[in-house]
């Protein structure tokens, strides 16, 4: 069985991380576990250091490349020592080369394959994904990433905050880098906006990786009953399905489908039938309703077809819609006056699914 | 009378009754066709002035044409621009539903956006990039409405094609007042 993996995620350098670790390490020393320091990278700091009493330190191993000697994480050692726990500093750090492997944080997973449990500690910039958006913001683009399913596969990630104003008390006192670092630090990334930017970004990561695993745990449960008895039906969650033609007006049943949607916590399609080609005015409708798609969290799916029940039933059957809603149907003239109403058709076209049909409450009475 | 006479006049009536059918299917179809005229009127924040938008109202009126109405939203540089913004989102709503209402009692068609931007300009640039106006008619904040501000106005005016309408609004109450 792998052991499990828990990740102190931090805005920036110098929040915290590596104390709490440490702390959170101790803790689980004195509940009797075998826990050992696999490697630390203390800069120095006091407070830091101070954590280490105690905990039993792994030696690290020492390389040369091209005449430069490097110090890195002894991963044998510690798959020979097989501590129950073991504390990794710097998730994201490559490795000189001759060692295993080229990241800590695939030596890592090597320590996780072999059943150990293992504490680590990286800063939210390092994530690849986010890598982009964090020059753009800051200026400075990280060189040492690592992929975002390490997180995500995370048993837990804690996230250590510290207001931008309390880090930059930190870094004057000389609690995060020497004296002779602090002007340049305060001058380059430890800014005031960087920092927010960073904190809000390290907040987000965290928040999605929360309710992604909350979602992954909810469809665990969903399967594991399903294999206990797979005659039980199956709890589905409401997903909505506005059908929309390429006209301005379709957009009262996009506001209407997505409030709905809202209500319900459930995640909303908008369907538009082609019969033919769509003119100039509605291929820009269109286009505007891929953009409100996008804004309002909605997929906006447009399909060929002349029997408009026909394709909200096979697109309904793929989206797993349980409820459609659909406008005012114009009023039916001539020979059309004979044929079944496009309502009937859908109801009979959806069975199971909830039908609604939108009215433009502009032209309530009274109003 | 003869027959044939009858025959004649039968198919005579016929060819009324369709012809008459087909004037009365242009007559809606062009009816029901959307003015090709298109106006914008970008509005932000949660309060919406009624001089400025009845200025525009009255302007696509008399033209003709529809009211694109734009919700400018100013997105952090943390969230991509395509990005979901439901907080936003109902608030453009909440505007949209009462412009429509008054549009609708004026007879002007509807168009509603919403635009996101890095700032309110930006927004605009885009929502000025992807689409053709023919006029853009503005509201200057106020002291009571949410309006663009002055440097937004004066880029405006030196950057967007067609004509531009600033409406300053008077001291009044605002239209809508959104969450």
């Amino acid at each position: 069985m792998p052991g499990r993996h828990k990740v102190f995620l931090g805005m920036a350098a110098g929040v915290g991380k590596t104390y709490r670790m440490l702390q959170e390490g101790r803790a689980e020393l004195e509940t009797g576990r075998d826990v050992v320091i696999g490697y630390l990278e203390p800069h120095g700091r006091a407070e830091t250091e101070a954590q280490v009493d105690g905990l039993s330190t792994l030696a690290r191993r020492h390389l040369t490349y091209k005449d430069v000697p490097f110090e890195e994480m002894d991963l044998p050692a510690i798959l020979e020592r097989r501590p129950e726990l073991v504390l990794i500093d710097e998730l994201a750090h490559t490795n000189a080369p001759g060692v295993e492997h080229d990241k800590r944080y695939e030596d890592v997973a090597d320590v996780l394959d072999a059943g150990i449990d293992v504490f680590s500690t990286v800063n939210v910039q390092h994530l690849e994904s986010l890598n982009d958006q964090v020059a753009e913001l800051t200026g400075v683009r990280v060189r040492e990433t690592f992929p975002d399913s390490v997180l995500s596969n995370a048993d837990e990630v804690v996230l250590v905050d510290l207001t931008p104003t309390a880090l930059i008390e930190r870094l004057q006192a000389g609690k995060v880098y020497p004296a002779a670092r602090v002007p340049a630090a305060l001058n380059g990334f430890f800014r005031v906006e960087n920092l927010e930017a960073l904190r809000e970004v390290a907040l987000r990561q965290v928040a999605e990786d929360v309710e992604a695993k909350r979602l992954k745990g909810d469809t665990a449960i969903l399967r594991e009953d399903r294999l206990m008895d797979r005659a039980a039906p199956l709890a589905v969650a409401e997903r909505l399905l506005a059908l929309v033609t390429p006209q301005p007006s379709s957009q009262r049943i996009m506001r209407r489908a997505w409030r709905s949607a809202q209500r319900l916590g459930a995640d909303l399609d908008v369907l538009i039938v082609l019969p033919r080609e769509p003119s100039e005015a509605e291929r820009e409708q269109i286009e505007a309703f891929h953009r409100l798609g996008s804004l309002l969290g909605a997929e906006v799916i447009v399909e060929e077809g002349d029997d408009l029940p026909a394709v909200a039933a096979r697109v309904a059957a793929e989206r797993g819609t349980t409820y459609v809603l659909i406008g005012t149907p114009a009023p039916r003239r001539g020979l059309r006056r004979f044929a079944e109403p496009l309502t009937d058709r859908l109801v009979r076209a959806l069975p199971g699914i909830d039908v609604r049909i939108v009215a433009d409450r502009s032209k309530r009475r009274g109003q | 009378m003869t027959l044939s006479h009858v025959v004649v006049l039968v198919l005579g009536a016929l060819a009324g009754a369709g012809l008459a059918l087909l004037a009365v299917r242009r007559l809606r179809a062009a009816e029901e066709r959307p003015p090709e005229r298109r106006i914008l009127f970008p509005y932000v924040g949660t309060q919406l002035s009624i001089s400025a938008l009845d200025a525009a109202l009255r302007i696509a009126r008399i033209e003709r044409a529809t009211i694109v109405p734009a919700y400018l939203v100013p997105v952090p540089m943390t969230r991509s621009l395509d990005a979901p913004i439901p907080r936003d989102c109902g608030r453009a709503f909440e505007l949209q539903e009462a412009i429509e209402h008054r549009a609708a009692a004026a007879g002007v068609p509807v168009d509603g956006r919403i635009g996101p931007g890095r700032t309110v300009r930006h927004a605009l640039r885009e929502l000025l990039d992807a689409e053709r106006f023919d006029r853009i008619v503005v509201a200057a904040g106020t002291a009571h409405t949410d309006g663009l501000s002055a440097a937004d106005v004066a880029w405006l005016l030196e950057h967007a094609p067609g004509e531009v309408a600033v409406i300053r609004p008077a001291d009044e109450s605002a239209l809508a007042t959104a969450a």
